[in-house]
């Protein structure tokens, strides 16, 4: 198999050879160019609008559509799921090529297809249950199915694991070691390189729309490829911080959190910790373990299901919503930016401003000088890359999206900022950026209370490390020579 | 990198594009109508009526923007005009004289008191039962497309109740003035120069102002540009309206009503909230915005419109009827459309809706003077909804 194409807008002269039956990892920085030839190759970008040639088991193809390359078994599994949630498994995976006659399905027949199909790639899901009911993992093997069912022979995995818990990412794993094993190709995109290296081939480093480097894995490690993606040696992921630790400034006592109609079950359960000035306090544990709801909670999210007390330098506090929160100096920057973080059709200035406004007025009426400076300002202190501050946020990338979140919160002058999942999904410079800025805030005396799935994060910039099970606090210990096995273990224990 | 910019000149230029093309296709509407009648269309007596008889849906179409983009919909604004116009004439015309009769405070009958308090009937019956309907929506949760399709079914029948179908008049002369008077020629001469100055003046002021702060400004000769284009429509307007009798009242409340809501939308909380709220709800709301109240308002400012659409409609017409206001929300809902509002909510202007409400009273005065049988004119107006809706979904439908 070979794939050549010189010179389209966001590709310089890219030459990528995929070999049949390889697992075939493609690393970059956002915007370097991965998605858009992901998207010619399986047709999305029709021939002709991109120069250059793609050449499939041999021959030269031109596809006008999807329909073309998913005939000659390309199937590109993106990182949104595309299933239907109210379907069943079996629908979904047959979704458009359903066994029928005269336009009436088969069900039996539908059925049976789907059951030896799963069985067939050792998928452990029940083909009748409704798809909206399973875990994000098991529907992602929903969506694979669904692309085996089509004879797929090039399989392209667009950050397949982004919202995978670690043992999902496993099976994950297992699954694609399988379809190697029986001679299906895939080409896998990540940010993750511990999962790169645990199952690639060959590793394509792209950067600035140019192939930067195709080579075997043996001979590589990640520090060498983290160095190709951003173009330079990174001395550390992490930069250095002088700590300024002060006393006690924030105490969560006895929180109970039930989501609406479950309060027999609550999803956290009596945790207490405190925080103090100036410090990182990293909140680590499965999905599912209650992380997200307990800084939700803490926001004033789920209203009146929670018991407990929080306690804001040596005062009780009541957050019962957003604005409860804001006015007490709490800021949560949520783990999803596109949906609930950012107005995603409005400019860099109105996202920014959006939650201080109200401290932008004079005379009840928005000031445009404050405005516009307070915008110029963030926008050179978090180096925003956007051509002027009223460029739709949409049109930046992802790691600049991210920026404009930050910039949102840190507006509201918070004392403590929680960051939920701050950097997922943003390459690795404006990964060490970020870090950069938190270590400015904690200095500055801000207490930082960060959410994160990735362990090397977990344990490169918290002070203390907060580790939730199942809803409940399964230990809070000082990051002091502590490995990632001390917190998987902790995180695993249960309750 | 190379890609990405060239994304950014393309959603620029498209945007100007949109403002432009909204423009352009008025004044083509306008040489065609002008060629279609012989020039009548033209007429400084026509244009005036157009103008007078176009600003009671585009009251409405202010509200509207509001509701739009703010991913809502009011379907009752044209049945809620049509209630507070009949409140108004019922005011006058039964229950102040009862009043008057009854205690003998005779004043409040006739004349200014009976007009003010008319109003005020009029505008207060709005906010309240749009303030009502947005209850329902903000905190009932029930969805604004079914609240307002109910609210349209209730004023409706209350118009109908209220009236028993008989035309409700005569008004007071006062009131009428609200819908029939003229700006005197020179009032009008006055108000347009102070227009004039005012807009350069802001212009200069702005300019200055950005550069004072280090903050990027448009090329000299693009803003004097703006500047003097803005200004000769705003004497041309003034010329022309002077030519037949002056600028019509309705008109001048009209314009002054767009440009506070124009402030209000683009330099106030409320206005900036209530575009978060239509792009991103969510977003919105873990920002820190009490939605719920947010959209109350806007209900309540719609409500309000409307009320101000009744009153004006009654005084032009001097009575009030049981199917005042029929088809207003569709009206309205094209103006916003045309203007460039976005139906998913997060986009609009405020100008842009008058120049859509001027689009769409171009096209029902232009038919009516080529003697367009009714029922072609409803056609015509149906398929210019959906071709501006077609042209709307289509041009912001994205590469991604």
């Amino acid at each position: 198999m070979n794939k050549y194409f010189p010179g389209t807008q966001a590709l310089d002269n890219v030459n990528l050879d995929v070999y049949e039956g390889e697992i075939h990892a493609i690393c970059g920085e956002n915007g370097a160019g991965k998605s858009t030839l992901m998207k010619i190759l399986s047709g999305v970008y029709s021939h002709g609008t991109y120069e250059g040639q793609i050449y499939y088991q041999g021959n030269e193809v031109k596809f006008a559509n999807v329909k073309d390359s998913e005939q000659l078994g390309i199937r590109i599994i993106y990182q949104e799921l595309t299933l239907v949630p109210h379907m069943t498994v079996a629908d979904n995976i047959f979704l458009g090529a359903e066994p029928s006659r005269c336009g009436v399905i088969n069900q039996n027949e539908l059925f049976s297809n789907t059951e030896q199909l799963l069985k067939t790639y050792n998928l452990d899901i029940p083909y009748n249950a409704r798809v909206g009911a399973l875990g994000i993992g098991q529907q992602q093997m929903v969506e694979i199915a669904k692309a085996l069912s089509g004879n797929a022979s090039l399989l392209i995995l667009d950050e397949p694991t982004s919202a995978l818990t670690i043992e999902e990412t496993n099976v994950l794993m297992g699954i694609l070691r399988d379809l190697r094993a029986s001679g299906v190709t895939c080409i896998y995109i990540s940010h993750k390189l511990d999962e790169v290296f645990e199952i690639a081939d060959r590793i394509t480093v792209l950067r600035d729309g140019q192939v930067i480097d195709t080579s075997d894995i043996e001979g590589l490690d990640q520090n060498k490829v983290i160095s190709l993606m951003v173009g330079r040696e990174l001395t550390s992921q992490y930069p250095p911080r002088t700590k300024n630790i002060g006393d006690i400034t924030f105490e969560v006592k006895n929180w109970t959190v039930a989501k609406a109609g479950n309060v027999s079950r609550p999803v956290v359960k009596d945790v207490s910790f405190d925080l103090r000035k100036g410090e990182i306090l990293g909140v680590s544990g499965l999905m599912g373990s209650g992380r997200t709801e307990l800084v939700q909670s803490i926001f004033g999210e789920f209203g009146k299901r929670i018991s407990g007390e929080l306690v804001l330098d040596g005062a009780p506090v009541e957050i019962r919503s957003s604005q409860d929160a804001i006015s007490h100096g709490i800021a949560l920057l949520t783990e999803d930016r596109k949906n609930t973080s950012l107005v995603l059709k409005h400019s860099v200035l109105a996202n920014a401003t959006l939650a201080s406004v109200k401290d932008l007025l004079r005379w009840r009426v928005i000031d445009p000088n404050k405005e516009l400076s307070i915008t110029y300002e963030y926008k050179d202190r978090l180096q925003i890359k956007a051509p002027t501050i009223h460029t739709i946020v949409n049109d930046l990338s992802g790691g600049n999206q991210q920026k404009v979140a930050i910039a949102k919160w840190l507006l509201t002058e918070p004392k403590i900022l929680i960051m939920d999942e701050p950097t997922r999904g943003i390459d690795v410079g404006t990964k060490y950026e970020v870090y950069r800025l938190m270590n400015e805030l904690t200095s500055e005396g801000v207490s930082i209370i960060m959410v994160s799935s990735e362990l090397p994060e977990i344990l490169g910039m918290s002070d203390r490390i907060l580790v939730m099970s199942e809803g409940s606090v399964a230990g809070i210990v000082d990051n002091h020579n502590v490995s990632m096995e001390t917190i998987m273990m902790l995180a695993t224990k249960g309750a | 990198m190379k890609k990405k910019s060239g994304l950014k000149l393309n959603s620029l230029a498209k945007i100007d594009f949109r403002s432009y093309t909204m423009i352009i296709a008025l004044l083509a509407l306008w040489i065609i109508l002008s060629l279609l009648t012989d020039g009548a269309f033209l007429t400084p007596r026509n244009l005036s009526n157009l103008f007078r008889q176009g600003s009671v849906v585009a009251f409405i179409a202010i509200g509207m923007v509001l509701v739009i983009a703010a991913g809502q919909i009011d379907l009752s604004v044209g049945s809620l005009a049509g209630l507070a116009g009949a409140m108004a004439a019922l005011a006058q015309v039964r229950w102040l004289p009862a009043i008057a009769s009854r205690t003998g405070v005779e004043w409040i009958a006739s004349g200014w008191p009976a007009t003010i308090i008319a109003v005020f009937i009029a505008i207060g019956c709005g906010v309240i039962l749009g303030g009502w309907q947005g209850l329902w929506i903000a905190y009932g949760r029930v969805p604004a497309f079914i609240v307002t399709l109910g609210g349209l079914l209730i004023f409706r029948g209350s118009i109908l109740g209220l009236t028993r179908g008989v035309n409700i008049a005569p008004m007071d002369p006062t009131f009428q003035l609200l819908g029939q008077a003229y700006v005197p020629a020179s009032l009008g001469a006055w108000l347009g120069a102070f227009a004039v100055a005012l807009i350069l003046l802001l212009s200069v002021y702005s300019r200055i102002n950005k550069k004072r702060h280090g903050f990027p400004v448009r090329a000299l000769w693009i803003q004097a540009l703006v500047t003097v284009i803005i200004c000769s429509v705003v004497v041309l307007f003034v010329v022309k309206m002077n030519q037949f009798r002056g600028i019509p009242v309705p008109v001048i409340m009209l314009l002054a009503l767009a440009a506070v809501f124009t402030f209000v939308t683009n330099r106030t909380q409320f206005g900036r909230y209530t575009y978060a709220i239509g792009g991103n709800s969510e977003a919105a709301r873990l920002s820190g915005i009490n939605i719920k109240k947010n959209i109350l308002w806007i209900f309540m400012v719609v409500g309000a419109m409307s009320g101000v659409s009744g009153a004006v409609l009654t005084a032009r017409l001097n009575v009030a009827t049981a199917n005042a206001g029929n088809l207003f929300e569709l009206n309205a809902i094209a103006a916003c459309v045309i203007g460039g509002t976005s139906l998913v909510g997060g986009e609009g202007s405020i100008p842009g809706a008058m120049i859509g409400a001027l689009i769409m009273a171009s096209v029902d005065n232009g038919m009516s003077l080529m003697n367009v049988e009714s029922f072609w004119q409803q056609i015509v107006k149906g398929l210019i909804l959906m071709t501006a809706l077609l042209i709307d979904v289509n041009s912001r439908r994205t590469e991604d």
